[in-house]
Formats: structure tokens, sequence, C-alpha cells
């Protein structure tokens, strides 16, 4: 192929991310799964690299959990999104960063919907005047938090205090990286490299000195699938998905994954105690699991934050032996005590995951 | 071992580097047309057999690529070659134009040698 051509064909498949002035909306399920993430990405993003990030304390979920939980109407959950982007508007910003792949999906979804059904569109501003007397312009721009953190990898990179790299061997960590569905499935020209060629999180990986892993699963679903999980008759199948996954990635020796979207670092982390309470089989090295982490928490790691901050401690598989690969300090001790030093109670142990 | 109410599937994980190939390759002499399956469906949506019998061309052929057509999965394949009438439709629609007659009859033809 012809280089030229070759670099056209590329270009359809990157975005053109604004740098600044940014509307933040959080994630509903994050903020219990990972509540330091979304933390340090705005410390990251605005408090380190002086971003303008504005978020308010007004803003609600989305209603894509929901939505996608057949447990609301998407009308519904466009007159919510439709007061996030009024609370958008009157804070002055015209483009909107999410934290949840499912929000950005939703967004996007919704937005396209009312490109093709203007009439719709008018209907909501309807709802939403009628029920809130609120007004709104829609963004000139949506992207995911990842799509953020991608574009300043290298300016991460140049202040990294870590990389991912072992210490003892000096070798590139192996890594894993999860996309989540509703990143680039449902609107592939939204997401960095598209469908076929998603590179959010590999970038990182890469700019970060780690090894990106490619196994046959690698575009498996995690296994949430909201209705898989949500109903526990159905727990089965998601639960089946992740082993799926693990049963794939487990020849090549991962030694951590880094996730994009709020349900998979959860179903990655916490299937991996029932997988091993179910077939008493465990995917990590000496007993132990495969750290699973949020974009945010492995950018934290490699800027030198401490890990009990970044919350790694709320995680079902233990971090530790990542932590030891890439010489990050840290106080085995404080990982259970309180913003003020508070001794918090420790988890039960699992009978066959190895944990701290 | 936890009782959580819902149970683990047998992992269906695809391990590329450990498949067999031996059939499917036999079968890429015998119809070098297999090869540029991209494995639409076309066939199995077109199938007059399909509906009551569960034949499906395509299913046949990544059963091939990916060994699942070994040990208790051949039974599986032999009955769905079975049911075909051989009324050629699937060669009609295909667009890639795989003469998948003729591919079924090798695949036949290879389970005959087996026996």
């Amino acid at each position: 192929m012809i280089y030229q051509g070759k670099q056209k064909i590329w270009s359809d498949y990157q975005k053109e991310i604004p740098s600044d002035g940014w509307f933040y909306v959080r994630s509903c399920i994050r903020q219990s799964f990972f509540p330091a993430s979304e933390k340090y990405f705005l410390a990251i993003c605005r408090d380190l690299l002086g971003k303008d990030i504005y978020e308010s304390e007004h803003h609600t979920t989305c209603g894509g959990i929901a939505y996608h939980c057949d447990t609301i109407p998407q009308e519904t959950a466009m007159t919510i999104v439709a007061r996030q982007f009024a609370l958008m508007t009157e804070a002055g910003y015209k483009n909107l960063v999410t934290s949840c792949i499912t929000s950005f999906g939703n967004y996007t979804e919704i937005l396209e919907t009312w490109r093709e059904f203007p009439e719709l569109e008018a209907r909501i501003r309807e709802n939403l005047w009628k029920a809130t007397r609120r007004e709104f312009e829609k963004p000139e721009y949506v992207a995911h938090a990842s799509d953020l953190v991608y574009k300043f990898r290298n300016e991460i990179a140049e202040r990294a205090k870590y990389r991912l790299v072992d210490v003892r061997t000096g070798k590139p960590l192996k890594i894993v990286e999860h996309i989540g569905c509703h990143y680039s499935k449902m609107f592939p020209h939204k997401g960095i490299g598209g469908a076929e060629y998603p590179c959010v999180l590999s970038g990182m990986v890469d700019s970060w000195g780690g090894e990106v892993i490619d196994y046959p699963e690698r575009r498996h679903c995690c296994g949430f699938g909201f209705r898989q999980y949500m109903v526990k008759a159905n727990r089965g199948y998601s639960v089946s998905n992740t082993y799926k996954k693990f049963e794939s990635m487990e020849p090549y020796h991962p030694d951590a994954i880094i996730t994009n979207c709020p349900g998979c670092p959860y179903f990655l982390d916490r299937w991996q105690y029932v997988i091993s309470e179910q077939t008493g089989k465990t995917y990590g090295q000496n007993g132990f699991g495969i750290p699973v982490f949020t974009y945010e928490e492995l950018a934290g790691l490699v800027l030198g934050y401490d890990p009990w901050d970044l919350g790694l401690q709320i995680h079902q598989v233990a971090v530790e032996p990542l932590l030891d690969k890439m010489g990050v300090e840290y106080d085995p001790d404080a990982k259970y005590l309180g913003i003020n030093k508070e001794k918090l109670m420790k988890p039960a142990l699992p009978s066959c995951l190895k944990c701290f | 071992m936890i009782d959580f109410g819902f149970g683990l599937s047998r992992s269906s994980a695809v391990r590329l580097d450990e498949v067999d190939l031996t059939l499917y390759r036999k079968l890429e002499k015998l119809e070098p047309g297999v090869r540029t399956c991209m494995s639409c469906g076309s066939c199995t949506a077109t199938c007059t057999a399909g509906p009551w019998s569960g034949m499906s061309v395509r299913k046949v052929i990544l059963d091939l690529q990916r060994e699942r057509a070994s040990a208790e999965g051949h039974g599986e394949v032999r009955k769905m070659l079975s049911a075909c009438m051989l009324c050629g439709k699937c060669s009609m629609v295909c667009p890639r134009g795989i003469n998948t007659r003729h591919l079924i009859l090798s695949l036949c033809r290879i389970y005959e040698e087996k026996k």
C-alpha cells in the first residue's frame, strides 16, 4: 500500500480532541466501586497538567445504566441527559467529558438520535422546560475521560516516577488492555482507533513503558452485560464470559489488566474471586490473581501517587505483586487505614485466591 | 466450595496456537475456495435443511478452523453434513463465489477416508 494512502486511512481512525475547557460528568457506579479514580483524573488533568475541567455538584446519573437494564425508556434517559447539557450550558462550557463508557455511549447515541429525528429533540426540550424550566445547547464535543488521558499520555510519561517495567529484570510488564463495549463498538468513529484498532489504552501502556498482550479473546465482553449480571438467574453467563477471557489470556502470563469502563474492572476483579472459589483456579503467580486497574489508577501509580490514596485496597485481587514489580514504595501497614489514619476493618480472606 | 446461586460454564476460549488444522488443510487442498470464506452466514441463512436439521455450512467451516470438530464435535459435523440435500442454494448466494456444494462433498470424502 502507498504510504500516503495508508496515512489517510489511519487518519479516519483518529479523533481531534480539544485540549481544554471541559465539563466533567462522573459515573454513578464508579463512585462506589473505585472512588479515587475520578478524584485522581481531576488531580492529574486539573492540578498537575493545569487543564480547565469543571464539574457541577448538581449533575446526576445519565440514566444509561437503567436504560441498558431495560428499566427506563430512552425518552426518560434523554431528558436526564438534556438536564446535564443544561448544567453544562449554564456553566459556560461546550465540551463534555464523561467518566463512564456507558455514559459516553449514551450521550453519543442520544445526540445521533436527535440528529436523525429533530422532532424528538424538540419534544425532549419541551419535557425539560416543563420539568425544570431549563434550556440547553448541545455539546460541540463529547469525549470519554480516557481520551483525555490518552491525549496527555506523553505529558504523564514525562512526569512519571515509575514506569511499567519490572525493576528486577528490566523487561516491560505484560499488560492486558480491555476497552469496554460502549466505547467504540456502538459508534466506531467516536473512539480512538475505531472498533477495529482501538488504541486508547494500548497507547497509554506503550507510552508508559509496558508491553500490550494480544490474545484471542481480547475483544470479548468482560461479562458485565447489564442484565447478564443484574438478573441473578443470568449471572452464570456473566461469570462464564469472564472465565473465558481469563482462560484465553492465561498462557501469556499478564502482569496486570488496564480497563476503560466502570463495569469491566469491577467484574474482571471480583469474578477472579468467584472463579477461584468455584474451580480452585487463580491466574496470577504464586496463587495471586491478575491485578485489574482503571486507567486513572495506572496513571496515578506511574506518577507516583500513594497506592492506598488511589484506593487500591478496595480491589479484591491483591495489587502488591505489581507494586513490587514496578518498584513502587508503599506501606503495607497503611493499607487499611482511613483518611485520618483511623483503623478500618480488615476484609475476610478468600479460601483460594491469595490476598493480603 | 461456596454456593453463589449461579454456576460456571465450560470455557469456550479459542486457543489458535494449539488448534490441529489437519482436517482443514485437507479440505483446503480439495476446495481452495474455503480460504476466502468470511463467515458472513449467507449460506446458512438460505439453507433449506437448516431450520429443521441444524445444518450450517458456516458452522462446519468454523468448527474445522477452530478444531471444535475434534472428539465429540465430529459427530455434530457429520450430522450436519448428512442433512445436506445438495440443492446448491448456498453456492448461489455466496458473496465470495465459493463452490459450497463441492466443499460439502469434499468434506464427506475426507470423513469417508477417516472411517
